[in-house]
């Protein structure tokens, strides 16, 4: 039974009722309803897929406390977060549609498969209506595919590959976190205005699909400025020692190295990069100058000193309404709740998961059906703000949502772990956009909606 | 040239680590002819107790400072480091700064004692047992020791800096006479090199010019007489896995700056220890040095960018491609013995 | 009965049984009472249960009769999902050839990798078992993302030719895999009072698979063949110096444990048609390992009891959060209530992985030989009373 911790009690007592006497399904398969799981009691259930275990453990966790919290707000709990500051006003606090949300979580272990399995079992065992979460791009690309088979929506959770919206793109699957293009398009401004244009990059990239296209993107990016790429390395997943790939990096004539890594892989080549001194070096009669394009809070915690001064892009960072204003409100609203329900500020996957909560169940409750395929009709090109990114567009034709990027940089005297970056610029939404149909997304159909019937 | 010196260094240096680990696992294999899938948890733990201790080292109190807030708008948390406020703020931070040098005197007991728990415990219960079932239990175990770092220091990695003095680099090339800036090392990957040169040399030193290590070496060579000349063999097993132990624990305490411990890296150093003791051979302490070393070279020479050019994809394979030569061009490894887990 | 003995006709006929009727004995509890989370019982699961079965099955022939401990089996597990994948992209959605073909493509892998891999015995067979697995997994992942999708996985989309199928269905949807028009996802659920039990195409298929290898293992194992191995398990050198060269034997067993993976490889696909490096890592090769050696290695139902238990671990108990356990100790006072959660958190949930290392010692500490030896022992309790004879005359396990 699944249960959410505010009103545990009086359900339990329900849920006991119910199961001594009446033998009513919470939830229809697709044959009796039209579509995979409707909900039939006064409760719906969502199911929230996050590494637990594994490498990205800590990043799932704090998912975990978003949704928790998101459904919490739903229901009513709390002080309702960025419900009140959401600029659709549908949701009241009494649910979905009515019904009170409950939620079932599972285990992605970052590994298609294990992360398959958990769906799986949240679909067809626990009825869950809507599937959301993850860590990792491949995940996410395997999730969203099974979801799009068995007639359920995908809300991605962390995911910045540009196949999710790109290559791999399903109708069912709709991601709100940005994506690799937008990394490159939102940095390459900052990198202009702090490193010039006469610049020689060196990249080392992770030696898979999300490495491939965050360097194929910030490549073209800086390329479009003037910048000369020396070389790229493909460096094995498995690697934890980068010392044979930096170590080579002074003598190839390039002053910028680009680390197109991302959690452990990042982690290990930044301070592998910083212990062999390249941050104090000079190449070209330039500082020598080191760029992650995507940045995430723990991995700037597990990096330590090793991030001072270094720039990156993120989805969105919680001080962000402090600093440039109003544009961004939600952003304290969101942190406020999530701080004094935990105890220190959420990270940006909590940010887009939490987000992607508030938008699932705003767009049934304006399509007034969990049906998927009103849901993807809802949710198809819909414009909305308050979520703390400002005004952001879900495109129809991708389902990528678009909004301003946060450059970030790493701080030189952060007051504690939770400040470890401060913010250098926004890049607006329009610097940020692509055609639908652009190459580097281009070879995808999101296909039809499909509600599992 | 210059890069295939430096990739030597790193060669050597990514050794160490290898030939530390694949030289506890052999102690371990060749005396007591135990499987052990834990080993790499070891090297993890001997990681974390660098972590613990900078951990102990920079307890603080707190503070409120009304006059800043935090991100909720409540006074400011100050926390402050107890060694700061006792010894004062600059050498209580040095103090603080030489926790992963210190760690070294902190990990050895610790390391000692939970080999000999290990082994008393568990392990001496399946000397006479199947290797599947050492397997089974070991690699349990592993899991059980992951958990156990994991539930109290998370899954992120912990940054684990070096001490101020040993951060930077050294330029190598001049002292060779080239330019500068061509061949530049840090310091701290020297050290570990030393460390472990050092750690290796004892073990050797330890094992040859002592009745104890005599009387192992005789073990590894031929248990069943040594046992049938009435030594007691139990009681220097139990030393030896505490040796193992020590030997996993340091290089893993030494390893904490080079890359931020995770409660994982055991299980990514377990496959390529097991590698590396067996390209080595099989019961061969100088096999699984020399074999460290070996694929640790190799490894870096494979991720230059013009071998990659020449067969793309060796960075991610060369490890198994030279066990895959090694072990079918010499039947017992680089230096193996007769008869050790061959069946 | 089909050439089997008295005993190995029951243990066919009662795992029969238990797999015809696994949607009633996985799903034990109502659906909506507090201990539905420990049913099994729906398709996806009960998929996995008996398709690793099969794999654990066919690993057990090599390691369990020659006491080859292969460290890399899931290479061809994972080279069966590829070739399952592929013929669902280039021919039809149909399964039958494409698990046929996994089980080929996966029995000329083992057969290479065999052939050079039993040139060595013991650990130095194991690790080049390992490397060959690791390479493979480390070029899929990265290298040969062309053929298999890499990180991803390989999917089937909607511009796949499909010879034989259809690109996409009239609603603009992926067609589904089937057998001769039975959906594998189709699914008929039963509700009875408080209780509902899902019966799947899918599942059915693979437990008529794994019965089918369940029997051809028993043939095995009770063969000539079957014989020779376990000679070869106990002293190859005796059998060297009787004239009998070994090597034959054991590449045909290494072939026949490939083929079984690839079995379960193609019918991983064909139940889900997608295809994942990590089916091929070295931590998948251990899973197997761990399930034969759990279930008891040697014994014909043991790894099949093996993969059951991890898989359940893996899929059930990292599914048990913080809400799920306040919601079954809701009837308790808020003070125990909280100390119970607190103490049962740490092994449910995000430390399932904890649970399942405890497990793996206190099964391989108690139980030797595996949880088939602990069913024995269950037995023997049981038959202690009534007859001394029974208790005198130890049965192995198989």
């Amino acid at each position: 039974m699944t249960i959410t911790r505010v009103t545990r009690r009086g359900l339990l007592r329900t849920g006991a009722v119910a199961g001594a006497g009446l033998a009513l399904p919470t939830y229809l398969r697709a044959q009796e309803s039209g579509f995979t799981n409707a909900p039939t009691g006064d409760t719906v259930t969502l199911g929230f897929n996050v590494p637990q275990t594994g490498p990205y453990a800590d990043e799932g966790a704090d998912e975990l406390r978003a949704f928790e919290l998101a459904v919490e707000h739903l229901n009513g709990g709390g002080d309702g977060g960025m419900l009140q500051t959401f600029s659709e006003k549908n949701l009241d606090g009494t649910g979905i549609l009515g019904k009170r949300v409950e939620f079932v979580t599972g285990d992605t272990q970052t590994k298609s498969d294990a992360a398959r399995a958990a769906a799986q079992s949240m679909i067809q065992k626990d009825g869950a209506i809507m599937i959301s979460g993850g860590s990792s791009s491949g995940v996410a690309v395997a999730v969203q595919d099974l979801c799009q088979q068995a007639g359920v929506i995908f809300m991605a959770g962390l995911t910045h590959s540009n196949d999710t919206t790109g290559k791999d793109k399903k109708a069912n699957g709709f991601r709100h976190f940005f994506n690799a293009y937008m990394s490159a398009a939102a940095l390459a401004p900052v990198l202009e205005s702090l490193y010039g244009t006469d610049r020689k990059a060196y990249h080392l990239t992770a030696d898979y699909t999300w490495g491939w296209t965050q360097q194929e993107s910030i490549q073209a990016a800086t390329e479009a400025l003037g910048w000369e790429t020396v070389q790229n390395v493909l460096t094995p997943l498995a690697a934890t020692d980068f010392s044979s790939y930096i170590a080579p990096v002074l003598q190839s004539g390039a002053d910028v190295l680009v680390l197109n890594h991302y959690g452990g892989n990042m982690v290990n080549s930044l301070t592998n990069a910083v212990q062999f001194g390249l941050r104090e070096a000079e190449a070209n009669g330039k500082q020598f100058e080191i760029v992650v394009p995507l940045y995430s809070e723990l991995m700037a915690r597990g990096a330590g000193e090793n991030i001072r001064g270094i720039p990156g892009s993120q989805n969105w960072d919680w001080k962000i309404e402090n600093q440039l204003g109003d544009r961004y409100k939600g952003t304290n609203a969101f942190v406020k709740s999530f701080g004094e329900k935990y105890g220190f500020p959420p990270s940006q996957a909590a940010h887009t998961c939490y987000a992607q909560t508030l938008l699932y169940a705003d767009a049934v409750t304006r399509a007034g059906s969990f049906n998927p395929c009103a849901v993807v009709e809802a949710l198809e090109d819909f414009e909305f703000d308050g979520l703390g990114n400002g005004p952001t567009l879900y495109r129809g034709a991708d389902h990528q949502c678009f909004k301003d990027v946060v450059v970030v940089r790493g701080k030189e005297n952060p007051e504690n772990e939770f400040d470890l970056v401060e913010i250098v610029e926004v890049t607006p939404t329009e610097a940020v956009t692509y055609d639908a149909e652009h190459p580097m997304f281009a070879g995808g159909n999101l296909g039809s909606c499909n509600p599992g019937a | 040239m210059e890069a295939i010196i430096l990739q030597t260094l790193n060669g050597l240096d990514k050794g160490s680590a290898y030939a530390l680990i694949a030289l506890g696992l052999t102690l371990i294999f060749g005396t007591l002819g135990v499987v052990n899938f834990a080993h790499g948890a070891l090297f993890m733990i001997g990681a974390f107790c660098a972590v613990t201790l900078q951990r102990i080292l920079s307890a603080s109190f707190v503070t409120l400072d009304e006059t800043r807030t935090d991100f909720l708008g409540n006074p400011m948390k100050v926390e402050t480091p107890y060694v700061e406020a006792w010894f004062g703020p600059e050498l209580g931070g040095s103090i603080i700064e030489w926790s992963v040098p210190l760690a070294i005197l902190f990990s050895i007991p610790i390391m000692a004692a939970i080999g000999i728990a290990m082994e008393r415990g568990l392990i001496k219960h399946f000397y006479k047992r199947p290797h599947a079932d050492q397997i089974l239990v070991t690699f349990g175990l592993a899991i059980v020791l992951q958990e156990i770092v994991k539930h109290f220091y998370g899954a992120n990695p912990i940054p684990t800096p070096a001490p101020d003095a040993l951060t930077g680099s050294y330029d190598f090339g001049v002292l060779l006479g080239f330019d500068p800036n061509v061949i530049i090392y840090p310091y701290w990957r020297l050290v570990y090199f030393a460390f472990a040169a050092l750690v290796i040399g004892a073990v050797f030193a330890f094992l040859q010019f002592t009745t104890f290590g005599m009387v192992v070496r005789a073990g590894m060579a031929d248990r069943e007489t040594v046992g049938l000349l009435g030594i007691n063999i139990d009681r220097r097993f139990t030393i030896m896995f505490a040796l193992a132990a020590c030997v996993a624990g340091l290089a893993g305490v030494m390893y904490a700056p080079i890359n931020s411990p995770n409660y994982h890296m055991g299980m990514d150093f377990l496959v390529l220890s097991f590698v590396v003791v067996v390209v080595g051979g099989m019961g061969s302490l100088p096999g699984a040095v020399l074999a460290g070393f070996l694929l640790g070279i190799l490894e870096s020479f494979a991720s230059m960018t013009q071998v990659i050019a020449l067969i793309p994809g060796i960075n991610q394979i060369v490890i198994y491609v030279v066990a895959i030569i090694v072990l079918l061009t010499r039947p017992r490894g680089l230096m193996g013995r007769k008869g050790v887990m061959e069946d | 009965m089909l050439g089997l003995g008295k005993k190995d006709t029951l243990l066919l006929l009662l795992v029969t049984a238990l797999t015809l009727c696994a949607p009633f004995l996985l799903n034990p509890f109502p659906v909506n009472g507090g201990l539905a989370q420990f049913n099994a019982g729906y398709p996806d699961l009960m998929q996995r249960f008996v398709i690793f079965g099969i794999f654990a099955i066919g690993f057990n022939i090599l390691f369990g009769l020659t006491g080859y401990l292969s460290f890399g089996h899931a290479a061809f597990l994972g080279a069966g999902s590829y070739a399952a994948v592929w013929m669902f992209k280039l021919l039809s959605m149909n399964v039958l050839p494409a698990i046929l073909l996994s089980v080929v493509i996966a029995g000329i892998f083992a057969l290479m990798i065999g052939y050079i891999s039993l040139r060595r015995s013991g650990i130095y067979f194991s690790i080049l078992t390992l490397a060959f697995a690791q390479m493979s997994f480390a070029l899929a992942y990265s290298v040969l993302t062309p053929i298999t999708n890499g990180e991803t996985g390989l999917q089937v989309t909607l511009s796949d030719p499909r010879i034989l199928g259809v690109t996409a269905n009239a609603d603009g949807s992926i067609p589904v895999t089937h057998l001769f028009g039975i959906e594998m996802r189709a699914t008929e659920v039963l509700r009875m009072g408080a209780w509902e039990f899902q019966f799947s195409a899918g599942y059915y298929l693979c437990a008529v698979m794994m019965l089918l290898a369940f029997y051809l293992a028993i043939r095995i194992f009770r063969s000539p063949f079957g014989m020779m191995l376990r000679a070869v398990k106990s002293n190859q050198q005796r059998l060297y110096y009787t004239g009998v060269n070994a090597r034959p034997y054991t590449l045909a067993a290494f072939v026949i444990s490939g083929m079984y993976a690839g079995l379960a490889g193609g019918l991983l696909a064909a139940m889900d048609p997608l295809a994942g490096a990590e089916r091929m890592q070295w931590t998948a090769s251990g899973e197997v390992v761990l399930m034969t050696i759990l279930g008891g290695a040697g014994t014909l139902i043991g790894p099949v009891l093996g993969a059951g238990v991890i898989k359940y671990f893996e899929n059930i108990f990292s599914k048990l959060n913080e809400n799920v356990l306040h919601g079954w100790f809701a009837f308790l006072p808020d003070g125990i209530e909280d100390v119970l959660v607190a103490v049962i958190y740490p092994f449910v949930g995000k430390g399932w992985h904890l649970t399942l290392g405890l497990m793996f010692m206190a099964v391989v500490i108690f139980l030797p030989g595996g949880l088939v030896e602990g069913g024995q022992r269950i037995t023997r309790l049981f038959r202690r009373g009534r007859s001394p004879e029974a208790q005198r005359r130890r049965t192995p396990a198989e």
